[in-house]
């Protein structure tokens, strides 16, 4: 027992291991899933409001279009579309593909790109710019 | 010394006792979602601002109303598969983890149902 060697390499703490694209995307896929998950309650009482009348349902949309409302819409759009392309991506991985580091990167590189893209026409569109 | 029945290996369940049955699960709802959140947000597009009288027929239609309910009741069951992921992984409390894991998927079952009624009476009513 006495030549076990005590000061080899501990395994990398969160803490000492430096951000790296697919950890941060890995996160975000995680924190944009839960943030969804929150954002479901909120689409069922607005249906909930739209079937309690027309009173109703204009206070649920004049709470939705203040600023806090109108942050929160941004953050799940946002959301659903980073979910959505990083999900195809967790689904090439499950079929074997899609792993090599280079791979790897330009995947989670293109799932940023396309994500902001999509929110943004996603957007211009609901304020009638596009 | 192998402490495996041969009946264990048969049935393939593994030590979740379930197999891989959450996993294929949220795979399949994942890929039902990939049209269904692009459908979802493209209807919230036109109905959002409509007033309400639009919205309203608009949930009259057979189509969208099944649609939006499809939405809704994948979107909970993936999500609540994936909350219950979250859980198992960071929850090591077994009291904990099992009151929380029943919070979920007691309110997601509540949340299927207040929609389906609630979607149902604007299609049908409306």
């Amino acid at each position: 027992m006495s030549n076990i060697n005590t000061d080899r390499p501990l395994s990398p703490h969160l803490q000492v291991y430096s951000l790296q694209l697919t950890m941060v995307l890995s996160i975000f896929h995680r924190g944009t899933g839960i943030f969804l998950m929150v954002g479901i309650p909120v689409l069922v009482l607005w249906l909930y409001m739209l079937q309690s009348g027309e009173h109703n349902y204009g206070h649920a949309m004049k709470y939705l279009a203040y600023p806090v409302g109108r942050l929160l819409l941004l953050g799940w759009t946002f959301s659903i579309f980073y979910h959505l392309c990083n999900g195809v991506r967790h689904l090439f991985w499950d079929i074997g593909k899609g792993y090599e580091i280079s791979t790897l990167y330009r995947s989670g590189a293109a799932v940023v790109v396309v994500s902001i893209l999509m929110t943004l026409a996603t957007w211009l569109c609901a304020y009638g710019l596009i | 010394m192998k402490f495996r029945s041969p009946l264990k290996n048969a049935r393939g369940l593994g030590s979740a006792n379930e197999g891989l049955s959450h996993w294929w699960l949220q795979r399949i709802s994942a890929v039902a979602l990939i049209p269904l959140c692009l459908w979802f947000v493209y209807s919230l597009l036109a109905i959002f601002a409509a007033p309400y009288g639009a919205v309203i027929s608009w949930f009259g239609s057979p189509l969208n109303s099944s649609l939006m309910l499809l939405f809704v009741l994948v979107s909970l069951y993936h999500g609540q598969t994936g909350i219950q992921v979250v859980i198992e992984d960071y929850i090591h409390t077994k009291s904990v983890s099992m009151t929380l894991l029943l919070l979920v998927k007691g309110g997601s079952l509540l949340l299927a149902v207040v929609s389906v009624v609630s979607i149902l009476k604007v299609a049908i009513g409306g």
